[in-house]
């Protein structure tokens, strides 16, 4: 018999095709299984408007879902409530790091507080001391920074509230 | 009556996303610099993400089964009814940033006040897009003063694209009889509202980036009629070849 629980273990397996370490679930980016009408319904959104993995993400999990015998299935793309960095699991933040990609900071407090650039802490070596190369990076959801201890440049994951 | 004045509305605002975000993308590979090569194309990427959920929209209330694709390229220029700023070419950097900049500070309250539209759909895809357009309005603003307020070539260079911009800026904010319509049913938000807040930011940001508004206020107006500067005809050529060539064809 087949039950949400056992669909959102399968959907565990499914992840970011530009982040493979983390999971639809680990990004936020699943919001809800249900069964509908004799139908299962998978409910996703995007991380941003114009995220070209999402056809991607929509066809991986229905074949995860296929290779276990489910095909009376749909994935729904839902806009509101938009997605935040928010939603990213403590597991997520962990397994960026450990990826190499500094995890979103909360940027909203410090900025009015200091009214200076968040601090990004380096993945690598940890330093604080590291400074923006640029706002946009190889994602729509990153920006691009660089350690000034270890010199390592890396992916940040934006803070999106 | 209503569903064909909410439809031109949307297919308004998903045509300014699509032919900016399809003129942002013209700078791929062409960038002053890689990392604006980059943002250029994020926030085009954006933009042409907006226009999908927007041109969906704008098919399902024409109910007659066509898509963000089908509107996208399968119109004919005096079809497109995005505002004439928009389609303005490139020119150089200062000129492709103060047209972002003069978009996005118009874009940011009116995603903003469309959060309370009493359209469900509307206001989920303003939900979704305003955060983005904070964004890049913070990137653009902060391009506006590094280069009015830079050397004097740059300065010169934003103070020429916007004494040759601020003519299509009034555009933005018009309104048809129809939209009166979506505003008194709480659609729509008012495009005065809008201007107020678009004027606050413009004139605070260009007086730190210490550049002048032009005084001769002349403004141009058809985009929202359908009737296009030359350049929109060109940029369609290309949008669109694909389909034309192979019509149906996909990916």
């Amino acid at each position: 018999m087949v039950t949400k629980d056992s669909i959102l273990s399968w959907l565990e397996e499914v992840c970011d095709p530009e982040i493979p370490v983390l999971s639809l679930s680990d990004l936020g980016v699943l919001r809800d299984v249900s069964f509908v009408n004799e139908e299962w319904v998978i409910t996703i959104t995007p991380t941003y408007s114009g995220c070209p993995a999402m056809k991607t993400m929509e066809d991986d999990v229905l074949a995860k879902l296929k290779s276990h015998g489910i095909t009376n299935v749909r994935v729904e793309l839902i806009l509101s409530p938009a997605w935040t960095t928010d939603w990213l699991s403590i597991e997520g933040r962990k397994k960026l790091r450990a990826f190499g990609i500094a995890p979103p900071e909360d940027e909203v407090d410090k900025s009015v507080l200091f009214a200076s650039p968040t601090v990004v802490p380096c993945p690598k070596c940890g330093s604080r001391e590291t400074k923006m190369v640029s706002q946009f990076g190889s994602t729509a959801c990153k920006a691009h920074y660089q350690c000034l201890t270890c010199l390592e440049p890396y992916d940040y994951f934006k803070c999106l509230k | 009556m209503k569903n064909e004045a909410l439809y031109n509305y949307v297919l308004r605002l998903g045509d300014d996303s699509l032919i900016l975000g399809q003129r942002l993308g013209e700078w791929c590979g062409h960038g002053p610099i890689l990392e604006e090569d980059i943002a250029m194309t994020n926030i085009s990427l954006d933009l042409i993400g907006q226009a999908m959920s927007l041109l969906d929209y704008a098919g399902e209330l024409d109910g007659q089964g066509k898509d963000h694709d089908d509107l996208a390229f399968l119109r004919f220029e005096h079809e497109y009814r995005n505002a004439l700023l928009v389609e303005q070419p490139n020119g150089d950097f200062a000129n492709t940033m103060m047209r972002q900049f003069l978009f996005d500070a118009f874009r940011k309250p009116l995603y903003e006040k469309m959060l309370a539209s009493t359209d469900k759909q509307l206001a989920a895809i303003a939900e979704k897009s305003l955060k983005e357009t904070r964004y890049h309005l913070k990137h653009t603003s902060e391009w506006i003063i590094r280069m009015g307020d830079g050397t004097d070539e740059s300065h010169q260079r934003a103070q020429t694209a916007l004494d040759l911009l601020w003519r299509y800026t009034d555009e933005l904010f018009s309104e048809t009889s129809d939209d009166q319509l979506l505003i008194s049913a709480g659609i729509a938000p008012s495009m005065l509202d809008v201007k107020a807040e678009w004027s606050k930011t413009v004139k605070e940001v260009l007086q730190e980036a210490t550049l002048v508004i032009p005084t001769n206020n002349w403004q141009f107006e058809g985009g929202r009629r359908g009737v296009h500067s030359e350049h929109l005809g060109y940029l369609l050529a290309e949008l669109q070849y694909m389909q034309r060539a192979y019509p149906n064809m996909k990916w």
